[in-house]
């Protein structure tokens, strides 16, 4: 029984989607309205039951399957958290575009159940399932408009990208598993660390250093990073608004989680060979992202290659691997994830009937024709860009704090360069937003007051973030590096 | 120690007062909105004189102390705490604020709560940069700054504000990243992000050399410095003129406190070394400076470089002791610090002055190239008389505060380089032919054009304005005492700090 409430909340979050999906099917045509409360219900009580379950120090159940740690706890109480935001931004556009379907709910929490997963996995198997269950929602997520060209377009390309990314991970894992006889990330790290120490007690290093590379390149895969980008900016683009939204925030949270529990945990041991290609990762992604994001039109486009240079960033604090390196890395995640829900909301709210609002020119004009909003784009897109006191900055901050405190001098210094690369065209969008006149057919603001209620909110708590951010630190310090 | 938090009141009167008035002032009649704005600049700078009141000038270190946890898992601190250095500036910025708001009575017609709102707000960021003594939360308000700076030069600048806006904002973020990167640095040493805990900590040369550069970038560009002052001109000519007037009389000054308070007692032995460097670019930029500021056309860009010119004089006036063979603590060093700092305070009065004259006279034409312009004398006798005195201040006029400054830099240099001296007063030369020679084209000669006959003369609210700046002017021209006084405990501290150096 002890073992069951473990996975607590996935199985309150696994019996609401079924719930959902009955609700939809009985109720969902006459009152869509009912199948969205249902699944914010359903989330709340799975947020309930996380927040009743944190464990005073790590458990393991489930014979090493699942590891239900602080950390855990705390990402899947955020996952839910921000699952909340995202079906409340996806309802609004979906239903003003009159798409708005019952799978759409069903779907996102399944991929809510996947990145959940991710987050307890103490099994390389687990693991992979979860970001499975993730991934294959997240295709279908994509593909919701099936009449869209250009969204099945994209559908077709993450998937086929994404399944190569899972077969190189799923080709990582089975050599791990060659070299050290285990899944369980626990023994995988024991055998290494021991092997380490004498020579011949592993069965083969050279099988054990090919298979962390094909993992790291199934986890750079599904990061985004360069050269592993390419599905990026096509499927932001391509993808319903709601969706990418979904796509730039949520599973980057799974992402830290997965790369944590097998970087720094299974594979852990292995730092000093890791290190070395995430340093090359990162700053690629960093250089390559921010100037590619220059030349972008589409506001989609430009949040994806915003979003590679980012995801280059939470890679150095990896980089660190100690426990304070992976909680800046966690920090940066979480803030990622909450500013990027409410970058991609402000594409929805400028976005209305048969126009999708996804061309920086159509931003033109905001900060005159709605001051709130054009207020809390201030905070959201120079979180972004990484200017204080915003909470972007802090985990820039963060983040760069570690690769000092670690030696890496070098690539500090080419960080904050390419951060001042990317402010560029963050302050560009706020340019068109306040010192540009809007053009006679530009869509007006569109979204309605729920809307808009959550939106402020969202960004608010970004505000509230960037002069507070010592809580959150402390958190992810205290989950990482006790 | 006094029971009010003073400090915090000096720095979040104004955001929390230009925040009520971003929200509240859309609704509101614009003459409410201006009233409210000017009641709080004026509150904030009582409060300011508060800190004058309760500071005790004998003493060399730190008051107003507040110190309270911020971030526990990093030691970062709110910390904040004023000395002699920081004092003057701080005061600088509450009166320019009020004129600022002020000047904008009748030149900004639109959007006019936003326009006040990011005044308040930016000066209440700048009293955080001057205040803080934590280095993180010194760069938090070094940063935000730039967000107001960047809408207020965007929103109400010129034809070309949007390419001025952008270059402004990125060449500022661009060399505040390396003292980012020196700061976490200098935590990975010392474990503390306290400014005076920094002063302490021991480092070896290269070390120190490498920090020097890094935050020279911050405050080179800040201030601005021959070569990286590119930015300058075209921010002044594009922001409106209450930007003008932030930026001249404020904003530049950031980046000589910033030499002040982070490079010259972080770095010391680094400053020695790299001292000739700097003297080199800062007389760079008086002499040659001065001269691009001769041939051009566009009056408010002449005041532009002509500030570059002048804020040669303060980084001349800072590092010069490092040629010392007496060392920091001779009294040529002291003597050309103390005059980089009256030349601090009196640029911030004169320039501001100049660009509130510029403005007035915008406002009637709408121009700011000299050639529209000549005769002004004819039909704004009282306008003229007022620029006159402020000209005369800006090449350096004995009895005027600009006089003070330049001569005790010319004086400490002297006793230590006599021919860096003689470069140096060159600018006297100089500084008075572009000067005079705007004010010959504009003032005098025949009226120009029909437009400029109709010219009105400056109105009340101007009057008062460009009065208690000239009183200022004169004020400290004539009896720059209490200023010197004010600052001179903090000055010997930091010298002798400089010349005992920090080689572990």
């Amino acid at each position: 029984m002890s073992e069951l409430t473990t996975i607590l909340p996935e199985l309150a979050l696994l019996t609401a989607a079924c719930v959902v999906l009955l609700v939809d099917v009985y109720r969902g045509a006459a009152s869509p309205d009912v199948t969205f409360f249902a699944t914010i219900l359903g989330l709340l009580v799975a947020l309930g039951c996380t927040v009743a379950v944190f464990p005073e120090s790590p458990q393991v159940a489930f014979a090493g399957n699942v590891i239900h740690d602080p950390m855990s706890v705390v990402l899947r109480a955020l996952i839910l958290a921000f699952g909340v935001f995202m079906f409340a931004y996806g309802r609004d556009y979906f239903a003003r575009t009159s798409t708005l379907k019952g799978e759409y709910f069903v779907l996102g929490m399944l991929a809510l159940l996947g990145a959940m997963l991710i987050t307890v996995g103490g099994n390389l198997l687990l693991l992979y399932l979860g970001l499975e269950l993730l991934s294959l929602s997240m295709y279908a997520l994509v593909a919701l408009e099936r009449d869209s060209s250009s969204a099945s377009e994209a559908a077709i390309k993450y998937f086929v990208l994404g399944a190569l990314a899972s077969g190189l991970l799923l080709y990582g894992m089975s050599m791990i598993y060659g070299a050290t006889g285990s899944l369980d990330l626990g023994v995988i790290a024991q055998t290494i660390r021991a092997g380490a120490g004498s020579e011949g007690a592993l069965a083969n290093p050279q099988v054990l250093s090919f298979g962390m590379v094909f993992i790291v390149i199934g986890l750079a895969f599904k990061l985004g990073v360069v050269p592993f980008h390419m599905w990026v900016p096509d499927v932001y683009e391509g993808a319903p608004t709601p969706v990418t939204l979904f796509i730039g925030s949520i599973p980057k949270l799974a992402a830290f989680a997965l790369a944590f529990r097998l970087l720094g945990q299974g594979l852990g041991p292995m730092a000093d060979q890791w290190q070395s290609i995430l340093y090359a990762l990162a700053v690629l992604s960093m250089v390559l992202g921010n100037l590619v994001a220059i030349a972008q039109t589409n506001i989609k486009r430009m949040l994806a290659y915003s979003t590679i240079s980012h995801m280059g960033f939470l890679l150095i604090g990896f980089l660190a691997a100690t426990g304070a390196g992976y909680a800046s890395a966690m920090f940066y995640a979480v803030v990622y994830a909450l500013t990027s829900l409410a970058a991609f909301a402000f594409v929805i709210l400028i976005s209305h009937r048969g126009r999708e609002g996804d061309r920086i020119v159509d931003f033109a004009g905001l900060g005159r024709r709605a001051p709130w909003f054009g207020f809390l784009a201030i905070v959201v897109f120079f979180s972004l860009a990484g200017v204080p006191p915003f909470p972007g900055f802090w985990a820039k901050w963060f983040v760069l704090k570690e690769t000092v405190d670690s030696g890496f001098m070098n690539l500090a210094v080419i960080a904050v360069l390419s951060s001042v690369v990317g402010a560029f065209y963050y302050l560009n969008l706020l340019k068109v937003m306040f010192f540009d006149e809007p053009a006679p057919d530009t869509p007006v603001v569109g979204a309605g007051a729920d809307f808009r209620l959550v939106l402020s909110v969202n960004s608010l708590l970004l505000l509230a973030l960037g002069l507070l951010p010592g809580l959150l630190m402390q958190v992810c310090v205290n989950v990482l590096a006790p | 120690m006094s029971a009010l938090p003073l400090l915090t009141l000096t720095v979040w009167l104004p955001i929390v007062g230009g925040l009520w008035i971003l929200f509240a002032g859309a609704q509101a009649p614009v003459a409410a909105v201006r009233n409210d704005a000017l009641l709080i600049a004026v509150a904030t700078f009582v409060v300011s004189l508060g800190l004058l009141l309760g500071f005790d000038a004998s003493a060399a270190d730190y008051q107003f102390v507040e110190r309270t946890t911020w971030i526990s898992a990093f030691n970062i601190e709110y910390f904040l705490g004023i000395d002699g250095l920081s004092l003057p500036l701080i005061l600088l910025t509450t009166l320019i604020s009020i004129l600022v708001v002020l000047a904008a009575w009748q030149s900004v017609g639109e959007r006019v709560h936003q326009y006040l709102a990011a005044f308040l707000i930016l000066e209440g960021l700048m009293v955080g940069v001057f205040a803080a003594l934590d280095a993180i939360l010194f760069y938090l308000f070094f940063e935000a700054m730039l967000v107001p700076m960047f809408l207020i030069i965007g929103i109400w600048g010129g034809p070309r504000r949007v390419y001025a806006t952008i270059k402004f904002f990125l060449y500022t973020f661009l060399g505040s990243v390396f003292m980012l990167v020196s700061l976490l640095y200098l935590y990975a040493q010392g474990g503390s992000f306290a400014i005076p805990d920094l002063h302490a900590l021991p480092l070896p040369l290269d070390v120190q050399k490498l920090l020097f550069l890094a935050f020279f970038a911050a405050f080179a560009i800040k201030i601005p410095m021959w070569p990286v002052h590119t930015w300058l001109p075209d921010a002044h000519v594009e922001a409106p003129t209450g930007g003008s007037v932030v930026l001249a009389a404020v904003m530049l000054k950031i980046g000589g406190y910033g030499f002040l308070r982070f490079s010259l007692p972080i770095a010391p032995d680094g400053s020695t070394a790299m001292a000739m460097f700097v003297v080199v670019l800062s007389l760079v930029a008086v002499v040659y400076i001065g001269f691009v500021a001769l041939v051009q056309t566009d009056m408010k860009k002449l005041i532009a470089y002509s500030s570059i010119s002048h804020m040669g004089f303060v980084t001349l006036g800072f590092f010069i002791g490092g040629l010392a063979s007496a060392g920091w603590s001779s009294e040529g060093s002291a003597l050309a610090l103390e005059g980089g700092m009256v030349q601090m305070i009196s640029h911030g009065f004169i320039s501001g002055a100049m660009f509130l004259c510029i403005g007035v006279l915008y406002d009637r034409l709408h121009s700011r190239e000299i050639a529209t312009y000549g005769g002004v004398a004819s039909s704004m006798p009282h306008f003229s008389a007022l620029l006159l005195v402020f000209a005369m201040a800006n090449c350096g006029l004995p009895a005027t505060s600009g006089f003070v400054g330049e001569f005790l830099v010319i004086l400490g240099t002297f006793q230590i380089a006599p021919a860096l001296a003689a470069t140096a007063a060159l600018t006297l030369i100089i500084g008075a032919a572009y000067t005079l020679w705007l004010y010959k084209r504009v003032v005098f000669g025949e009226v120009r054009s029909e437009a400029v006959r109709l010219l009105e003369d400056v109105t009340g609210r101007e009057k008062f304005v460009l009065w208690v700046l000239l009183a200022m002017v004169l004020g400290f021209g004539v009896w720059p005492n209490p200023l010197l006084e004010l600052m001179h405990p903090a000055v010997e501290t930091l010298l002798e700090h400089v010349e005992q150096g920090k080689l572990p």
